[in-house]
């Protein structure tokens, strides 16, 4: 059988790094539709941070650094799309398209010299006699730190979304910003915030690509990424962990498809592909014929311009 | 006389084109309550947003027990011990009741603690609340509720109400009473925002009347009766609607047993409703928000559809028809919200004229519109109905709440229907406009035609209905004649006092 081939605990491994990127981008655009914002830019900043990310590491020779500089850069992406929706009030969905294009070209432009050197390798974690264990060393203990800290990062927004005071601000603007603004919340500030913080993990998310999983800079290399993630958020219906299994499954799909390839199946590549955005929608469906709580999960402000009457 | 709580000098602010506070001076003392009167736009909002940190005044000043206050921020204000019920609740539907009583509070306690907290302080008042239940779940008198604990528990030194009872069935408001009257005699200053007179006249030792932005008088309302003190809000006397007897005809519109789901995932779903409405008949139907009376316009409007022959339009079976069907055939409907339901916001009266009037009014031709006509039937509808507006060119967007409701009620009795269907036809309308309204709707009902009134504003029920009944949580009553009903009755076949119990008294 052909798919013996195939060895489970390699999968799991090669399925953590596929779905990090992903996962990244997708935690921090949840935090800010949560807050009620919509940023459509996903991809322009994930690809945004694998550019100045990459930069970066090979100007420093440290894959560290470079991702903080990532950060900072899919950060300055953010704040202009804040500096749009918020201040100039555009309408988010334009705005975000714009963002993505204007990244893509952006690091068309300032990549152009990197193409085809080799970033300088980011290590493995050591995690001493766990990485020995067999099979689950091999699936989950032989990782990057970036894996990890992914995973910890959703935790760390369940977290802050459920127990903080801060977290509770954040829904609370999300869900009704005419409210939150008259009990005398700062709703731009809270928004701007939750911007940066989405611009943040998808930069971090887009280092990922081009430092680690591929690694290697070439224009446009993030090919759809940012929009598996906002999918991701839909499919989630805005909860962290959920949006972990998520990114998981849509990264075994990835993997599975390359494995599927390599062991000689024959299916067209093209339906594998499709399969994220089949689930995605049928998610959406399930979601918008209001059945479950899943459809009382989705911010009520989400997408809707704030102006404060007074 | 007892101390100054809030001395109130010279305020003043205004917005682009209007002045909607100018010079208002008066007191509130401690343990007070004072009602706080006017019609919508006279500038009661903006001055309670003042007090409350929400918006700052151009000139004057506020002392809080002699000390000068200038809030720049709620937080600030919360901190002076200055607490608010809002209008429009200022709740957030997907949190539960701990959640949202902690974001109105400076420095909430941990959830836990907060919880039994909410619970000994809403069985003390007489407000029973599930603290972990959802706010979307909840009723509009319950989310009231959530409200004034959220501000009982900040020990307020002065408790801003703002119409509060306009959600609440009759028993609900005299347990609010209740509470409001312990909570006076506690020393918590009240400051009552209301249209409702006869309210202020049982509650309140002192009320200061607003007009255009200018206070008109402070007195005490005691010893002013209900129609004085209208006068002095309007500044002109008003004419009660006339309404001449007449016979009814034939049924014209019956619905059988009809059970709906609602389209909303908070909404109320319609359990079993059953109506008949004759011909030349006012149907009144009362209740508390949120009880089914969106559902049940959208089910008689054609927005939700039903088993065809359980609405029945003079015999002929209409539940699976879409709105422009039912209008051709003579069923019209005005939903409570102006902007965006009944009147699309950036679209100007006359295209706004057009989307209801087309079919009816013949303006369309062949697959082209008559914009000559759409204009015509727009500027009838504007002299009609006194709608002051320059023209038709106008955004709908751009007319006052009371001046586009005359305008989408207007449009709907010009189309001269056998059936018009209204909810809150006078929500947040001024007195004048109000009744221009509901005497449209009575000369309607005058000319044959059946109407049925959706409205939770009990006076005006009583005021223009033949008929009677209540929807609670979605079931209708029976109907029964509205001569001869107390205010007593109509509040048990609005479901009563539900599960609130009185405050308990102080302990002396």
């Amino acid at each position: 059988m052909i798919l013996g081939s195939i060895n489970p605990a390699v999968l799991m491994a090669a399925l953590m790094v596929a779905a990090t990127p992903i996962l990244l981008a997708a935690i921090g655009e949840l935090v800010v539709e949560k807050a009620g914002v919509l940023n459509l830019g996903v991809e322009g900043m994930m690809i945004m941070g694998a550019c100045i990310g990459f930069i970066v590491a090979v100007n420093t020779g440290s894959p560290i650094i470079g991702f903080a500089g990532a950060a900072l850069g899919g950060m300055a992406l953010a704040l202009l799309f804040a500096l749009l929706t918020q201040a100039l009030m555009t309408n988010q969905v334009a705005s975000g398209l714009a963002l993505t294009l204007f990244g893509l070209g952006l690091t068309a432009l300032l990549g152009q010299q990197y193409v085809g050197i080799t970033p300088p390798r980011t290590p493995r974690l050591d995690l001493g006699p766990l990485a020995e264990i067999p099979f689950l060393g091999r699936a989950f203990f032989r990782h990057d730190i970036v894996v990890y800290l992914s995973i910890v990062l959703v935790g760390a927004v369940w977290w802050f979304l459920k127990y903080s005071r801060a977290g509770m601000i954040l829904r609370a603007v999300g869900e009704n910003h005419d409210a939150a603004h008259a009990l005398g919340y700062n709703v731009k500030r809270v928004r701007v915030l939750a911007i940066l913080f989405g611009g943040a993990c998808a930069g971090l998310g887009g280092a990922y690509l081009s430092l680690i999983r591929v690694p290697q800079w070439t224009e446009g290399m993030t090919v759809g990424a940012g929009w598996i993630a906002l999918a991701l958020v839909v499919f989630a219906s805005w909860r962290p962990w959920r949006a972990l299994a998520g990114a998981y499954l849509f990264g075994g799909v990835v993997v599975l498809q390359l494995n599927l390839q390599a062991a000689g199946v024959r299916i067209p590549v093209e339906y594998l592909s499709m399969s994220p955005y089949l689930i995605t929608i049928l998610v959406l469906v399930i979601i918008s014929s209001g059945k479950g709580r899943g459809s009382l999960n989705a911010p009520g402000s989400l997408n809707r311009p704030f102006h404060a009457s007074n | 006389m007892r101390h100054t709580l809030l001395q109130l000098q010279g305020l003043s602010k205004s917005y682009p084109g209007v002045k909607a506070n100018d010079d208002i001076s008066f007191a509130i003392g401690e343990g007070q309550m004072h009602a706080l009167l006017g019609e919508n736009g006279a500038g009661k909002s903006t001055l309670v947003k003042m007090i409350y940190g929400l918006v700052r005044p151009d000139a004057g000043e506020m002392r809080l027990r002699g000390a000068p206050f200038a809030p720049s921020q709620p937080s600030e204000a919360r901190q002076n011990g200055v607490a608010m019920v809002f209008q429009h609740f200022s709740l957030f539907d997907a949190l539960d009741v701990a959640e949202n009583v902690a974001l109105g509070m400076e420095n909430p306690p941990p959830l836990r603690d907060l919880a039994a907290r909410i619970r000994d302080v809403s069985e003390e008042y007489g407000l029973p609340l599930d603290p972990s239940r959802l706010v979307g779940e909840l009723s509009a008198g319950e989310r009231q509720r959530v409200e004034i604990v959220r501000c009982l528990l900040q020990d307020p030194k002065l408790l801003i109400m703002d119409e509060p009872t306009s959600v609440l069935t009759p028993q609900e408001v005299e347990i609010l009473f209740r509470t409001l009257r312990k909570l006076s005699s506690e020393g918590t200053a009240i400051l009552y925002i209301s249209h409702k007179l006869e309210e202020i006249r049982a509650l309140c030792d002192e009320a200061t009347i607003l007009r255009g932005g200018k206070k008109v008088a402070t007195c005490d309302p005691r010893e002013k009766s209900a129609r004085e003190l209208a006068e002095l809000m309007v500044g002109q006397l008003l004419t009660p609607p006339e309404r001449p007897e007449r016979p009814f005809g034939e049924v014209v519109l019956e619905v059988e047993k009809l059970s709906l789901k609602s389209n909303n995932p908070f909404g109320t779903s319609l359990k079993d409703i059953s109506l008949q409405l004759r011909a030349g008949e006012v149907l009144g139907i009362a209740g508390v928000a949120g009880n089914g009376q969106d559902e049940l316009l959208l089910m008689l409007s054609g927005e939700l559809l039903a088993p065809a022959g359980q609405v029945r339009l003079k015999g002929a079976p209409i539940g699976d028809l879409e709105p422009n069907t039912r209008r051709a055939l003579g069923l019209v409907a005005a939903p409570e919200e102006r902007l965006g339901h009944a009147a699309a916001p950036d679209m100007n009266l006359t295209e706004n004229a057009l989307l209801s009037g087309s079919g009816r009014k013949r303006l369309e031709k062949g697959g082209f519109i008559d914009w000559g006509g759409a204009e015509r039937f727009a500027r009838e509808i504007i002299t009609r109905f006194d709608v002051r507006t320059p023209g038709p060119h106008v955004l709908a967007r751009a007319l006052s709440g009371g001046n586009l409701q005359k305008f989408v009620i207007g449009r709907e009795i010009e189309l001269d229907p056998d059936v018009i269907v209204v909810n809150q036809p006078t929500w947040g309308v001024d007195a004048a406009a109000a009744a221009t309204i509901r005497q449209a709707l009575l000369d309607l009902a005058g000319k044959g035609a059946a109407v049925l009134v959706i409205s939770q504003d009990l006076d005006e029920l009583l005021e223009v209905a033949d008929s009677f009944a209540a929807l609670n949580e979605g079931r209708l009553t029976p109907v029964r004649p509205a001569k001869g009903l107390t205010v007593e009755e109509i509040g048990l076949m609005m479901g009563g006092a539900g599960d609130m119990h009185v405050a308990h008294e102080a302990a002396e």
